[in-house]
């Protein structure tokens, strides 16, 4: 079937702007049937939807990869780029600089980000332009037919039965060592664990790394692959769990005292770090890397909000733009003239 | 929750909401998509094998089951099932050499049944190709019973009564027109194998209000009244016609009194709108021929001067809901309506002042017979009743789905099978996967609107009582009308042994009536659905565990609309859609374990 069915649920629920979450998707899928990045789409769907984020508000951006053809299945009705391999992440900043009001998520998989364009991701890391970046991540190739991807863990074997010999670039802890203040991990099929992580991502001020291990079930779900279903399942590590909490709503879930933080957001949403494993410390990032590369040694994927600053300055702040979109400014005010231009000439002879 | 098993034909045909509804069983989608398909010989005989008279259900069904229709659930209207059913009817080729051939040589079993309506022809229907001898005892002069003499001709054609009647009484029924049996002993004294007594509910009520004996010219019983006026008896009525009671009689009564002489025709009833015993579409049809519905108001007296009938009086009634949510009328006003004639239809009663009370048929206190819902055997072996002489006035294809099952009996009886050994209802499942995207049905939800039924015009309808009403669909119509039908006969057959927990499904379904979960009592399980599945009536579905996480796969089958798309989406076939057909027993089936006593 080429396109969704229009029907929904009579008794759908409904968001503040009245919207239904199915006025969040996009065209039909592409991708390989049972493709986690399916998934991810439909936490991005249902992210949105609860938070009351009008479509046209936001900005989606995508490279090139399976990944990238994601934005097209979900908010058909927002701004999207789809830029060429590896330059997701300049796009982004360059459309986040002339307008900052829009909420602005990137898409894009371990190839598009760890390979050609991971220059531009670690200056967009560097940058703490004010976004959510997601890598899809499924260890291979799925668009040229499954070859090992940067992300591929060493020993792992492809479908045809070759092994990987090579070291993985883990976005994760490239982007603790980069200084981005968001940084976290989850499954495509975790959506339990997915959606506030997408949430809190799009509330942080500054630049979020979400990495998602987002299983390829044409080239990458056998055994002998860390990247499958199976594997993922079994080896996950959940360490924080994440609540998203509304500026209107009470907090319902409980925990033990002790093992909870609280971080206010700014328009008094909270988001509620609940800790799963006692010796972790999502506010630290030098414990935060050695927890992570320690169980890594181990064989865990560790997941959940790892590393969380919420007093981050992001791109905006830090360079004081001004709030207002570039293409809703005054013309004049934008390109004053020749002789602002010779004064700022002179500043430099 | 149990994991459901769909391996026993109930699941799967409850959620077939039509065919489960449909007293009779009828395969509703089935029938649906061959006339898509333009076979329509093909859906008239699937038709008949459950309901006999598609024909005349076409027309006249009360449609148990629109109301259950899915589609009713999603957008407000259901598929006009009733009217399809009339377009295979009206279609079909000959269908002569498609009826079961009647054996030459008999069994050696005779069968006599009393009242020649859809029930009785039902069991003959049924026992014929078996080699049974049936022999049709009939007070009129004509076959069809209620369906002849109380369903006007403006709604249902004679002809169409004559070939539906005709295919069974030409199977070789012994029909005796004229011929009303007058006492049951006498009749079981003829020595018949099996009485079926399918008579109906012949007694009209009364209205005992002052003035009803000095009135009496001036007052018809409905139902006498239009078996009066069908057979030509009674061809005039004054102009200005008062109905009493608002049930589907009643407007039979309205419609055909419109036709010959009646200008000022009311319909007075004493319940609210909502409350009408008439099918809502039987109401929108008096209606549109400019007739008085007249609410809540209660027949109080006749009013007689110089002898004769004046008008009625009747007191205007309030309804409020008291402490339990209960209507209760209080009366407000007295009205005074002027009328030459009143036609009461307020319902009508079974009698049998013809069984003889000491043959062993029990009666209970409202001299009803005492019949098994199971077996329609009276408390006498031997004697089953079946249609409305069973437990009062019900619709057409119920006294079919009591002829069947009597007739399953009658069968049983005759040939020493205990008749408790019922035959099963079994089921077929097959896939209608064709390729990866593509399936042996149409799955695309056609948004349409229900299609709406044509009418003769207003200035020509009323010229002869014989004028069809209803025009059956155009071609258009009919095209648009299948394509809204959901084939909810197309089952999500699920396999959790397959299944990677990719969430494909979940993601994908557009009603958003799946998710997997951790196993759970039913209360919970309801309200871990993305859209808390409220409609109690529909089953949950629930798979064994799944194979990495251990929880279960849960759907609602409330609102899924058989789109397949939770089946395209899925990486390993976990989901299929498969086509279930139930296959409903009938006289002749046995029982496996079934054992000859005899």
């Amino acid at each position: 079937m080429s396109s969704k069915q229009e029907i929904i649920h009579p008794r759908s629920p409904r968001n503040k702007l009245g919207y239904t979450s199915r006025d969040y998707e996009g065209a039909m899928s592409t991708l390989c049937a049972g493709c986690g990045h399916d998934s991810i789409t439909a936490g991005i769907v249902q992210a949105f939807f609860e938070l009351d984020i009008a479509p046209h508000e936001v900005l989606k951006v995508s490279g090139i990869g399976c990944s990238s053809k994601t934005p097209t299945y979900f908010l058909s009705q927002s701004h999207g780029f789809n830029s060429v391999h590896g330059r997701m992440a300049t796009i982004a900043t360059g459309a986040s600089a002339a307008n900052g009001k829009l909420a602005c998520i990137g898409v894009s998989g371990d190839g598009d980000s760890l390979s050609i364009g991971l220059g531009h991701l670690s200056h967009a890391i560097r940058r703490n332009v004010n976004m959510l970046y997601i890598i899809e991540n499924n260890g291979v190739y799925g668009l040229t037919k499954g070859q090992f991807s940067a992300s591929a863990d060493r020993g792992t074997n492809s479908k045809k039965g070759a092994t990987n010999e090579m070291e993985p670039i883990d976005p994760v802890n490239l982007a603790l060592n980069l200084g981005a203040s968001f940084v976290a991990r989850s499954f495509s099929g975790d959506k339990s664990q997915l959606i506030p992580l997408l949430k809190a991502g799009l509330k942080h001020k500054g630049f979020v790394m979400l990495d998602v291990y987002s299983p390829c079930v044409t080239f990458n779900d056998h055994e002998g692959s860390t990247k499958s279903y199976k594997y993922t399942r079994e080896h996950c590590l959940q360490v924080v769990h994440t609540d998203f909490v509304p500026p209107t709503e009470e907090i319902t879930a409980q925990y033990p005292e002790g093992a909870t933080t609280e971080i206010a957001l700014h328009d008094g949403a909270k988001i509620r770090l609940h800790k799963m494993a006692k010796d972790y410390n999502p506010s630290s990032r030098a414990e935060a890397m050695a927890y992570i590369r320690e169980h890594q040694d181990q064989g865990e994927i560790v997941t959940g909000l790892l590393y969380c600053d919420p007093d981050s300055v992001d791109m905006h702040q830090r360079e004081q733009t001004i709030e207002e979109p570039l293409n809703r400014y005054p013309y004049d005010k934008l390109c004053p003239g020749s002789t602002v231009l010779d004064e700022i000439q002179g500043f430099f002879t | 929750m149990d994991p459901t098993d769909t391996s026993n034909p109930a699941y799967f045909h409850k959620v077939v909401d039509c065919q489960y509804a449909c007293p009779a069983h009828t395969n509703i989608p089935e029938y649906i998509r061959m006339i898509a398909q333009g076979d329509y010989t093909g859906s008239y005989m699937l038709n008949r094998a459950s309901n006999v008279f598609p024909g005349i259900l076409g027309r006249t069904c009360d449609r148990p089951c629109e109301p259950a229709c899915r589609r009713l659930r999603l957008d407000g209207k259901a598929v006009a099932i009733c009217r399809l059913k009339r377009v295979a009817a009206d279609h079909k080729d000959d269908i002569q050499a498609l009826l079961p051939e009647i054996p030459k040589e008999k069994n050696g079993k005779k069968i006599a049944l009393v009242g020649a309506g859809p029930a009785s022809l039902t069991v003959c229907n049924d026992l014929m190709p078996l080699g049974y001898a049936c022999t049709v005892f009939e007070k009129l002069p004509y076959a069809g019973g209620l369906m002849r003499s109380n369903i006007p001709p403006f709604r249902l054609p004679a002809d169409v009564l004559d070939e539906e009647t005709g295919y069974i009484i030409d199977m070789g029924v012994d029909i005796r027109y004229g011929t009303p049996v007058e006492s049951m002993k006498a009749l079981l004294e003829e020595g018949y194998d099996a009485v079926f007594i399918g008579s109906g509910a012949p007694k009209g009520k009364e209205l005992q209000v002052p003035g009803r004996k000095e009135a009496d010219p001036s007052i018809h019983i409905g139902i006498e009244w239009l078996e009066s006026v069908a057979f030509g008896h009674t061809s005039s009525i004054g102009k200005r016609v008062l109905i009493i009671g608002a049930g589907n009689t009643a407007m039979d009564c309205c419609r055909t009194a419109k036709r010959i002489g009646g200008t000022d025709v009311k319909v007075m009833a004493r319940k609210p709108r909502h409350l009408l015993k008439a099918s809502p579409w039987e109401l929108d049809d008096a209606e549109e021929e400019h007739i008085d519905l007249v609410l809540c108001h209660s027949p109080k007296a006749f009013v007689i001067e110089d002898g004769e009938l004046t008008g009625m009086t009747f007191e205007e009634l309030e309804y409020t809901e008291d402490a339990e949510g209960t209507l209760r009328p209080k009366v407000v006003s007295e009205k005074f309506f002027p009328c030459d004639e009143v036609i009461l239809a307020i319902g009508q009663e079974n009698a049998f002042p013809w069984i003889e009370r000491d043959l062993g048929i029990d009666f209970n206190e409202w001299e009803m017979p005492t019949v098994s819902r199971h077996t329609m055997m009276s408390s006498r072996e031997g004697v089953f009743f079946g249609g409305d002489a069973a437990w009062g006035p019900e619709n057409i294809i119920w006294a079919v789905a009591h002829g069947h099952d009597a007739a399953i009996s009658i069968h049983q009886y005759c040939q020493g099978i205990p008749i408790d050994q019922r035959p099963e209802q079994s089921m077929n499942l097959k896939s209608t996967k064709m390729s990866l995207h593509e399936w042996s049905y149409a799955n695309d939800y056609n948004p349409a609107m229900r299609r709406e039924m044509r009418h003769v015009d207003m200035k020509t309808r009323f010229h002869a009582l014989t004028t069809e009403v209803e025009m059956g669909f155009s071609p258009e119509q009919t095209e648009v009308e299948v394509h809204r039908c959901l084939n909810c006969d197309v089952q999500t057959a699920f396999s959790a042994p397959l299944c990677i927990e990719c969430d494909a499904c979940i993601d994908v379904c557009p009603p958003k009536c799946l998710t997997i979960t951790a196993n759970g009592p039913e209360e919970q399980l309801r309200n871990t659905l993305a859209i808390p599945a409220q409609n109690l009536q529909q089953d949950l579905f629930v798979s064994e565990r799944l194979p990495q996480t251990s929880q279960v796969m849960l759907k609602d089958e409330d609102v899924c609309i058989h789109c397949g798309l939770c089946a395209e989406r899925c990486p390993t076939a976990a989901w299929d859609m498969q086509k279930f057909t139930l296959h409903l027993p009938y006289a002749g089936d046995v029982k496996k374990e079934a054992v000859l006593t005899t």
